[in-house]
């Protein structure tokens, strides 16, 4: 078997920047690392023919858990030295460096030891598609065959935001999260926050409305949603909202919710939770994606913003 | 006529590959942050161009040669624009 020399190039790059980013010294770095290791990765994933899992690592791997790292840098930058310099002691780094090498070794043995032909349930999937109205096999796999998963998930993301809000101080509670940002009005960041986001919309919406047939969907195009919103928000140009507000939490909610409500009908017409009533897949599902994106939105954006920091104004 | 074009690629790409070579050997060894961006944004953005020039030939529709050009006008501006971010960090950072 030929192993084309781009391969290994790009996996010997991984391993490298991995090394790299556990043993940079300054977070910052380390972080820098770890984003371009996420947008390497997203290439592995495209050469495997996984675009849809190139697309969620680009856009939630390296993109918007790298800004939240870069967030987290910026608030720990005060004791950061004082960490790096009381240091950890031989026998920490040691139980570690076990640690570490024990998953590692767990998990090869894991992907050495599969069977030949690895357990699929593809064969069942592909010829159940047509029941589902949807081209994409990933789309019909997340909102159809494993809709459960997909719902959990997106419960777990609001309650994620939930745990992100409580840390706030009890005077901040409902306030805008935060600090305000300021930056040139006539400066080159405004000037993106105005140029981008237009493009930036309708980029969002379409990887979300692609995601039916083709590779894309609800995840990837909120990220591009989410992160205009926040370049808007840097840039000064609008303020991040005030976590109080109805119309806030109800587009939070509204995902889950709608699932809910569609899953609980499946009960009455197809017989389980989450069941579709034959011919009506194709919408029911839609009108759940439809529902998610405001979700999805609204909890990548505020996960970025943090916990409400400012006095909620009467 | 398809050879000449593809022979017009691969001409535009190593073009593209060697400007992109020259930018990296510019940000390695520039000695200060003003001039490894100026390196890299020169640089990178005339290597890019010529390495999309080099695709359009090769693109099936007019669709897939649209986009070619939309990411490539979308990485120019958003290359310029931080470059510039970066640029100002720095000098806010310097002792005056």
């Amino acid at each position: 078997m030929m192993v084309p020399v781009v391969s290994v190039v790009v996996v010997a790059l991984l391993l490298w920047l991995a090394v790299w980013t556990v043993v940079a010294r300054d977070a910052f770095l380390a972080v820098a690392a770890f984003v371009v290791y996420g947008l390497l990765l997203a290439l592995v994933w495209v050469r495997l023919a996984g675009v849809d899992v190139a697309l969620t690592e680009a856009a939630i791997g390296g993109g918007l858990t790298g800004a939240l790292l870069l967030g987290a840098v910026g608030r720990l930058r005060r004791t950061e030295a004082a960490t790096t310099s009381e240091g950890a002691s031989i026998a920490t780094r040691i139980l570690a460096a076990l640690l570490a090498l024990s998953v590692t070794a767990a998990l090869m043995v894991a992907v050495l030891m599969l069977p030949e032909p690895p357990p699929s349930l593809a064969p069942m999937v592909v010829p159940a598609m047509p029941a589902t109205g949807v081209g994409n096999p990933i789309t019909g796999v997340l909102l159809a065959f494993r809709a459960l998963d997909t719902l959990l998930e997106a419960i777990v993301l609001v309650i994620a935001l939930i745990g992100v809000w409580s840390i706030a101080p009890d005077r901040a509670w409902g306030g805008r999260p935060g600090l305000r940002y300021h930056a040139d009005p006539n400066g080159i960041l405004a000037y993106l926050a105005r140029v981008l986001p237009p493009l930036g919309i309708v980029i969002g919406i379409y990887l979300f409305w692609a995601g039916a047939d083709h590779p894309g969907g609800k995840f990837q195009g909120a990220t591009i949603l989410a992160a205009m919103w926040m370049l808007v928000q840097m840039a000064a140009l609008a303020d991040a909202p005030r976590t109080d507000a109805a119309s806030l939490r109800a587009g939070i909610v509204i995902g889950p919710l709608v699932f809910i409500a569609v899953g609980t009908l499946g009960l009455w017409t197809g017989g389980t939770f989450l069941g579709y009533p034959a011919g009506w897949a194709k919408p029911l599902i839609l009108t759940i994606e439809i529902a998610l994106l405001p979700t999805l939105v609204l909890v990548l954006a505020l996960l970025m913003n943090g916990p409400p920091s400012r006095r909620a104004v009467p | 006529m398809s050879l000449l074009l593809d022979i017009f690629s691969v001409v535009a790409i190593v073009a593209g590959g060697f400007f992109y070579l020259a930018g990296t050997v510019g940000l390695l060894r520039f000695p200060d942050a003003y001039t490894r961006l100026h390196a890299l944004t020169k640089a990178d953005n005339l290597g890019l161009a010529l390495v999309v020039i080099g695709l359009l030939p090769q693109v099936g529709s007019l669709l897939a040669g649209l986009k070619l050009l939309l990411v490539w006008l979308l990485v120019m501006l958003s290359s310029a624009a931080v470059s510039q971010l970066i640029a100002r960090s720095v000098r806010r950072q310097e002792p005056r």
